[in-house]
């Protein structure tokens, strides 16, 4: 299942983890990554809190959970190589995987349709 | 500034929207911060290539002496700037700061010796200040004009001079800080061999009706891409240069912000004309006395950029206070972060580590010599 945050998030849910990372469209509003700061597995946050920081060469951004959960893994590919968030940013640029306190809370995220239209 | 007035446009506006700029709000303007190619690829093709800026954002200002002597035009801006105007050469350009009477910095800008009149380059943010604050005190003595005909555009990088040589064969002829009038495609400008990177390069006054045909040809030639302000930034810290509101203000001394090079002899303790300009007391008791806190150059440690505003410290538990940081963010050029800050005399030594506090966290930097690259200038 794959849904959206109007904070121009993407989570790949499956089972009670969710994938996230930010959309092809944040990550182009954003520009050239240069630094990416991700939380630690076993970090437990709640829906809006900053759990991962951005910076291009311009500005530092926040990047927030969309769900209530706990951290299981970060991709340390992209603290390694920032650029990777803008070249593959819904795929290999992945931020963290979340295990969700509540799957259901995710059917009350954005679809595909929906966020499209948000941004157009 | 009202938040609320419509921004201003430069004549280059359709130009940069044509270019698919991304445009932001800066200092009034709807100015281009990048171009589909992306800040970082930018920065880097300035160093390489050759990258072409609108500034036309900036005062232009000309000020024409009353008796026709340029002397009298000279020693009438002296009492603004603690900079040596009068043994400027003709079609020679200086870096110049008007200073207030605590010795604060009002504005940095550059001045040109024209022959007949002086012609100022100032900041998009002051220009309307500096202008009142030149009629206030030099309208006795020269005619001043603040120019709202004309663009302003910067050529820079190591291919700038081959680009405009191709217009304009005498371009070799010119060294950092000469300037000249030419015709460019038969577009009567005024080129001065500076810019605002680190980098050898041009500012071109061009006619404002003419700004767009003359910037279109520039951009065909391939070695030049349009750079916007991301890049401009990024450019200018690399180069250790002062962005006015960050790096110096009214707070801020031209000693405190190691502008002393700024300061001609003439001007300083036994000069010919010692002092003589807003803040004197202030400026020449720094020379010789020093300043509680100087301008440095700062490089993290780690790969986080840190930024303006972060404050530093002398240990890595925000104890001891240092100094705030003024200018940071990431240098494409040397592949790091790079900063500027003000830092206490006690910290000033290169190889100083220091700690700046990034969301919560006391990262290491180590106070550096500026500039972070080699300036390229053509002296």
């Amino acid at each position: 299942m794959l849904k959206f945050t109007d904070e121009h998030e993407w989570l790949k849910i499956e089972g009670d983890v969710a994938t996230v990372g930010i959309t092809a469209h944040a990550a182009e509003q954003l520009g050239d990554l240069v630094f990416v700061e991700l939380p630690e597995a076993g970090t437990s946050l709640d829906k809006g809190a900053t759990a991962a920081t951005v910076e291009s060469v311009k500005a530092a951004s926040d990047v927030y959970c969309p769900l209530d959960g706990e951290i299981v893994e970060s991709n340390q590919a992209i603290v390694d190589d920032p650029a990777l968030v803008n070249s593959d940013p819904q795929g290999a640029g992945w931020f963290f995987k979340l295990k969700l306190s509540d799957p259901s809370a995710a059917n009350a995220l954005l679809d595909e349709a929906a966020y499209k239209e948000l941004i157009a | 500034m009202d938040d609320h007035s419509p921004l201003k446009r430069t004549p280059l506006h359709a130009l940069h929207v044509s270019l698919g700029a991304r445009m932001v709000p800066f200092a009034g303007y709807d100015m281009p911060v990048q171009y589909p190619t992306g800040v970082m690829k930018e920065h880097l093709h300035t160093r390489a290539a050759a990258g072409l800026f609108d500034v036309s954002h900036m005062g232009q200002i000309i000020l024409r002496p009353k008796s026709g002597k340029i002397e009298d035009a000279a020693l009438a801006l002296e009492q603004l700037v603690p900079v040596d105007v009068l043994s400027l050469g003709e079609n020679r350009q200086r870096y110049a700061l008007f200073t207030n009477d605590q010795g604060g910095i009002l504005d940095d800008l550059m001045i040109a010796n024209r022959g007949d009149h002086l012609f100022l380059v100032v900041n998009a943010s002051c220009k309307d200040e500096d202008f009142a604050h030149l009629q206030e005190h030099l309208s006795a003595t020269c005619a001043l004009t603040l120019l709202d005909d004309r663009a302003l555009i910067a050529l820079q990088g190591p291919r700038a001079e081959c680009v405009l040589a191709e217009l304009w064969a005498d371009v070799a002829t010119m060294r950092f800080m000469d300037v000249a009038e030419a015709d460019l495609h038969d577009v009567p400008c005024v080129i001065s061999r500076s810019g605002y990177t680190g980098e050898d390069g041009f500012e071109i006054s061009i006619p404002a009706a003419s700004a767009e045909d003359v910037t279109r040809r520039l951009l065909e030639h391939p070695d030049v891409l349009p750079i916007g302000l991301g890049a401009r930034d990024s450019l200018r810290l690399e180069a250790g240069l002062c962005l006015y509101g960050n790096d110096i203000d009214t707070m801020s001394t031209p000693v405190e912000a190691a502008l002393e090079w700024a300061i001609q002899k003439a001007r300083r303790a036994g000069g010919a004309r010692e002092g003589g300009f807003p803040g004197a007391v202030v400026v020449l008791h720094d020379f010789a006395q020093g300043a509680g806190r100087r301008r440095v150059g700062l490089k993290p440690d780690g790969k986080a950029p840190v930024r303006g505003g972060a404050m530093l410290y002398a240990d890595a538990q925000g104890h001891a206070e240092a100094g705030v940081v003024t200018s940071g963010g990431f240098g494409p050029s040397v592949d790091h972060p790079v900063a500027m800050g003000y830092v206490a005399a006690a910290y000033i030594a290169n190889g100083t580590q220091l700690f700046a506090e990034v969301r919560g966290k006391y990262l290491p930097v180590t106070v550096c010599a500026l500039p972070f690259i080699i300036p390229t200038y053509k002296r």
